[in-house]
């Protein structure tokens, strides 16, 4: 049985709902942009229901605690539907009553939800080291990321707390959506496709503070003069600062 | 070229050689201000030779009044000098930080005047940033030796982390090089912030609001290939500064040559010393994290590591008769100790076995480095092995199916023919 649901995560835990309402141990949920009909596997739609998927949550966090809840959310950051089949399965079974299973590194499910979680947690660190923020005339810091997955919320509090006195915007230009910082709350920013356009059109909108591109310059002097030339060793310089991320690194632009 | 960046790229280049550009280990809160510290550490890049870069890390100035041979900033050493000055550095800081290019900022400098003098500068340095600009990023400040202790007392209610370098191994080593210098001086001004350390600690348990002082802790650098110590040598004094001072780190940096000038050194065009280097930080891990004793990986007999296998597989080839280890049997500190076993992978088999006998293919989905961990362990479907390998067999068997990076080019037991 394949469970088609919506793509969000309370659509996620609603499958984990359906399985025990219908006691349907072998189900596996699928997003629906992702599915493909299988003739010899019978499909279901599953409802996002906020209520459904709220019980599931408090049921999580008042029976496993809430750094294991916590954990299903990031494992879904991750994007990859064979996490989410892991963080499902690990789901059923905790509810099953088999409070350890996390433990059994043995299982390759489980193993595999702890790998993602890692996967997920080192994006979640990357981005906190390089995203480079750059200062408008009004005193505005913003930033564009492109990370691998989802990390975006993971790393606002880190931000909020660290860069609490300066308002800023990251930006994720792959799933085009962001958040903004006016030094007390933080809010959600979407721009729609035709403001893009517009955005682009129109050139740089955003007027740099004076002093922006001397700091940039004294970064990118910096970067070089740190570097030891006895040692080069390129290997693993691109180990640790893979060319996908280098886009919007100042000290890699020429 | 603008004077702040000619003055960047000279202190810049000065201060590369100091190694040490942890961020870690300091909970430093944001009050009110601009940032924090990551107890994690977080390194924002790395440079092309692979080193991390997560800490502004400048020289005041490089003006010294000392000649030390090792150093490019040497008073004999022809190369331009620079100084910043107090509000270029906290310029230069702040804005970097606000940017998220640096965790914090690294602050060295080279000896002008006198120790005191330079150290109430640095201190300058740092009040201004904690006070004026309400900095609360990481800051890790060297201590300048000879520095009056009420200065060093000062300077680490403000700084996460402080450090003097020992910069050669042993005494002799240092006599040598750098004559003006003594191991003394540094050990003195440790003992002293250690044990202050200590008692800032011990009074937190009494009073909640007691200040912060050098919550990063100390830490020291070693320069090795410059003078003749072995790995013993200088192990064995990592060994008992991290026992005596309760260290953070001790790091291990191999020399680079900068001039000809003094026909000891290594000359220039000679290659640093990377492999010895990194098993060295291999050893020093085996110590701090794997229960290891100094003893059993170096000793008088056994002086120098093996450069083309690590420390714990070379000290296993050594101790045959311990292995193999039954990985769904063996305790926790028995299993870390298998070479091609880490910490992380030992813990997920003591926990992952509670669920039935591991066999072979579980423990190569872990991550163990199973190529060389199976010769020494023993699990649920091992075969069972066909007669007892002797160690240097064992090692070539080793050798020739990894494919280390540190391989030698030629096998050691063979010549080549033609």
């Amino acid at each position: 049985m394949n469970y088609v649901f919506d793509g969000s995560y309370y659509g996620f835990l609603c499958c984990v709902f359906e399985c025990f309402e219908m006691k349907e141990w072998q189900a596996v949920p699928v997003d629906e942009n992702r599915f493909q009909p299988d003739i010899f596997q019978p499909h279901r739609t599953i409802f996002t229901d906020v209520d459904k998927a709220q019980r599931i949550q408090k049921g999580l966090k008042s029976k496993f605690g809430k750094s294991l809840t916590d954990d299903m959310y990031r494992a879904f950051l991750s994007e990859d539907l064979l996490a989410w089949q892991a963080a499902y399965h690990v789901m059923v079974q905790l509810f099953k009553g088999q409070t350890n299973v996390l433990e059994n590194f043995g299982d390759s499910q489980v193993l595999y939800f702890h790998q993602t979680l890692k996967k997920v947690s080192r994006e979640r660190h990357r981005m906190k080291a390089f995203i480079r923020f750059s200062k408008s005339n009004d005193g505005l810091f913003y930033a564009l990321i492109e990370p691998d997955f989802n990390v975006l919320p993971l790393i606002l509090s880190f931000f909020k707390n660290r860069y609490a006195d300066q308002p800023w915007i990251i930006y994720d230009a792959k799933r085009k959506y962001g958040f903004y910082y006016d030094t007390i709350t933080i809010s959600e920013i979407e721009i729609d496709t035709t403001e893009q356009k517009n955005l682009q059109s129109t050139g740089l909108t955003i007027a740099l503070d004076e002093r922006d591109e001397l700091f940039k310059r004294l970064w990118k002097q910096y970067f070089k003069s740190t570097n030891i030339e006895a040692r080069k060793n390129m290997k693993l310089h691109l180990q640790h600062v893979p060319k996908r991320y280098w886009k919007y690194l100042i000290e890699k632009q020429k | 070229m603008e004077r702040i960046e000619e003055k960047l790229m000279i202190l810049a280049d000065a201060a590369k050689y100091d190694v040490s550009c942890s961020s870690s280990g300091s909970k430093r809160k944001n009050i009110g201000g601009i940032g924090d510290a990551s107890s994690s550490g977080i390194c924002h890049t790395y440079t092309e030779d692979g080193r991390c870069v997560s800490l502004l890390k400048i020289l005041l100035t490089n003006h010294c009044i000392y000649d030390c041979a090792f150093c490019v900033s040497r008073k004999s050493n022809d190369v331009k000098r620079a100084a910043f000055t107090a509000e270029e550095v906290v310029d230069l800081t702040m804005n970097f930080y606000r940017r998220n290019y640096i965790e914090g900022l690294f602050l060295s400098s080279g000896i002008f005047k006198n120790a005191d003098f330079t150290m109430e500068r640095l201190l300058c340095i740092v009040k201004k940033l904690r006070l004026e600009e309400r900095y609360n990023g990481y800051i890790h400040l060297k201590t300048i030796p000879g520095a009056s202790e009420e200065l060093i007392q000062e300077a680490g209610l403000y700084v996460d982390r402080m450090s003097i370098n020992l910069e050669m191994p042993t005494e002799a080593g240092l006599k040598l090089v750098a004559p003006e210098k003594s191991h003394d001086a540094v050990r003195k001004p440790l003992q002293f912030v250690n044990t202050k350390i200590q008692t800032f600690q011990n009074e937190k348990k009494l009073i909640k609001h007691t200040p912060t002082f050098v919550p990063a802790g100390q830490s020291t650098q070693m320069v090795i290939g410059a003078t003749p110590e072995n790995d013993w040598e200088i192990m064995s004094v990592a060994d008992e500064f991290y026992k005596k001072y309760q260290l953070k780190r001790v790091y291990y940096s191999g020399y680079i040559p900068i001039n000809n000038s003094d026909a000891f050194l290594p000359q220039i065009g000679t290659n640093p010393p990377l492999i010895r280097e990194n098993r060295l930080y291999q050893t020093d891990w085996l110590l701090r994290f794997y229960n290891f004793n100094l003893n059993e990986i170096l000793n008088p007999a056994f002086t120098q590591l093996d450069l083309d296998i690590d420390p714990k597989l070379s000290w296993a080839l050594r101790n045959l008769h311990l292995f193999p280890v039954d990985v769904n049997t063996a305790d926790y500190q028995t299993i870390i100790r298998v070479p091609g076993i880490g910490r992380q992978s030992a813990m997920k088999i003591v926990s992952a076995r509670k669920y039935g006998s591991l066999r072979e293919y579980q423990l190569k989905k872990m991550g163990i480095a199973f190529n060389r961990a199976k010769h020494f362990i023993i699990c649920a479907d091992s075969a069972v092995s066909l007669g007892f390998k002797y160690a240097p067999q064992l090692k070539n068997i080793i050798l020739q199916t990894g494919n280390s990076k540190y391989k030698l080019q030629t096998p050691e037991n063979q010549l080549k023919l033609f």
